[in-house]
């Protein structure tokens, strides 16, 4: 059924009894032309863009829990694309571009909401790298604009101006991004990818790869054996140890990020703001909650949850930035593992095996790229090249030398 | 991640007096080894879901470099040395 305001009002006079599930839930079949492991955003976007834009239908996702139970559920919902490298900065705006388009694209309200993001910038030092950073924008011809301390504090007056010791100067605005409900995005493209005959299969695990010399066979599951042939890796945060059964290692290291969100408050903040003494990113939810998060624990981990020495940490970097925040209480933490990789930057390649293909290390910059990330991945599937826009996303890039370094930090995963 | 890590030196200790490094790899290599070498020591990492042996350095106590075995899937610390013991050939 194609949503719309019509099937609204029809189903509102039939009492809403008629309502059918967004998905299927089938029973794995004994062959796919492709298997995507991992049903998290990056994986469904995949499914759809394969199915949608390169016609390859006959498709499963492999979900080992329920649908959108990783990742796509548990970040801070933002979407922006103020990259500065020559290598990212293409494939992040064609990233919000997808977002721009894709409501009406898959036919499901997922919330895009272009409120703006602001950078904050604390010395004249940071005001010269964010303009640096606006300008390569441009030049890809993203929007940037750079705001002086007055015209910041029109939009945002509730800031620490005069924080002695990082006052506030300005900041580098991007005002097309913004966020977008992270759940609706995983239900969006399942159910697209379910229309074009994709079956997405919840509940299995893929436990084992089999492999014919350097050709993958299929793989064994919580729920059986299936055959494929090609095989794609989808499953940001646990990579390392799904790689690990084709005896792959990773310049990967997966460490938890906690996020945050706060109890409902009137309006408050209508943009998204970053702090740029600390790690600290807010935005406000339409139910009114503040929605935030900082860094990541710092040590390797797959438990899905952090520490209380991190959500103190987090706390006084808010505080920092919004002193109103100190009698604002904390609803709910959670936690999600993440793809560190080396440089801080992706992975999305052909493999040493001739049909196996990866795609992770999206360290916490993975929710915003989900639509160019499914998309690109679905164009390397299904012409074993590269997409024009995630040319510099190589696996071999470590041994070359060409790191992928944004932040420019140096090769180690807890600093990105 | 146990909020207390049993330094041998110090006895418990605060999570937030250490510094994580990472994964207890290969030894460094020698400066004239093959880049292959060098590849693999600088980047890649086995990151397994479960038992991992990590360096963590005291760097707010006795400044002595550690060794911890600890599970990345429960948190839970088997096992705290002073990394010295791993080149004495000492319990490691």
């Amino acid at each position: 059924m194609r949503y719309s305001a019509l099937s609204l009002l029809g189903n509102a006079f039939s009492k809403n009894k008629n309502w059918k599930p967004a998905w299927r839930n089938p029973d794995p079949k004994p062959h796919y032309d492709v298997i995507i492991i991992g049903g998290g955003g990056h994986g469904l976007a995949t499914a759809y863009y394969l199915s949608k834009v390169y016609g390859v239908r006959n498709v499963a996702v492999l979900e080992k829990g329920y649908l959108g139970s990783g990742n796509i559920g548990r970040n801070t919902t933002i979407i922006r694309s103020n990259y500065l490298l020559e290598g990212n900065n293409p494939f992040y705006e064609f990233s919000m571009k997808l977002w721009e388009g894709l409501e009406q694209d898959f036919n499901f309200n997922a919330m895009v909401s272009q409120r703006g993001v602001i950078n904050l910038f604390h010395s004249d030092a940071q005001r010269d790298a964010y303009t640096r950073r606006g300008n390569a924008m441009r030049l890809h011809g993203v929007d940037a604009e750079l705001l002086n301390r007055d015209q910041l504090r029109e939009k945002l007056p509730f800031l620490d101006y005069e924080n002695a010791r990082f006052p506030i100067m300005g900041g580098l605005m991007q005002a097309r991004g913004g966020t977008v409900r992270h759940d609706a995005v995983a239900w969006g493209f399942a159910r697209g990818a379910d229309q074009n005959g994709v079956d997405i299969i919840q509940n299995c695990e893929v436990t084992g790869i089999d492999r014919d010399g350097d050709q993958i066979t299929g793989v064994q599951t919580t729920r059986g054996a299936i055959k494929c042939n090609k095989l794609a890796m989808a499953v940001a945060g646990s990579s390392s140890h799904v790689a690990k059964m084709v005896d792959m290692r990773l310049p990967i290291e997966s460490h938890a990020l906690q996020a945050f969100v706060s109890e409902g408050l009137k309006p408050f903040i209508d943009t998204v703001v970053t702090f740029g003494a600390g790690h600290f990113y807010v935005s406000q939810s339409d139910k009114g909650g503040l929605v935030f998060g900082g860094d990541i624990e710092g040590y390797n981990s797959y438990a899905q949850r952090g520490n209380l020495a991190n959500v103190e940490h987090v706390a006084e970097a808010g505080m920092a930035m919004i002193p109103a925040l100190s009698r604002v209480r904390i609803l709910r933490s959670w936690g999600g593992i993440m793809d560190m990789s080396m440089d801080g930057s992706p992975i999305m390649d052909r493999t040493h095996l001739s049909n196996l293909y990866f795609n992770g290390g999206w360290c916490y910059g993975g929710f915003k790229a989900t639509p160019a990330s499914g998309y690109c991945f679905a164009h390397l599937l299904a012409t074993d090249t590269p997409h024009e826009t995630a040319t510099a996303f190589r696996m071999d890039r470590f041994a070359r030398g060409y790191l992928l370094d944004e932040k420019g930090v140096g090769a180690q995963a807890n600093l990105h | 991640m146990s909020s207390l890590v049993k330094c041998p030196h110090c006895g418990l200790r605060p999570k937030e007096e250490f510094t994580v490094r990472g994964e207890v790899a290969t030894p460094r290599p020698d400066a004239g080894a093959e880049e292959a070498v060098w590849f693999d020591h600088v980047y890649l990492r086995d990151n397994p879901r479960g038992e991992h042996r990590e360096y963590w350095h005291h760097s707010g106590g006795c400044r002595r470099w550690l060794v911890l075995s600890r599970n990345t899937l429960t948190h839970e610390t088997s096992e705290v040395v002073d990394a010295s013991t791993l080149k004495t050939g000492g319990a490691a």
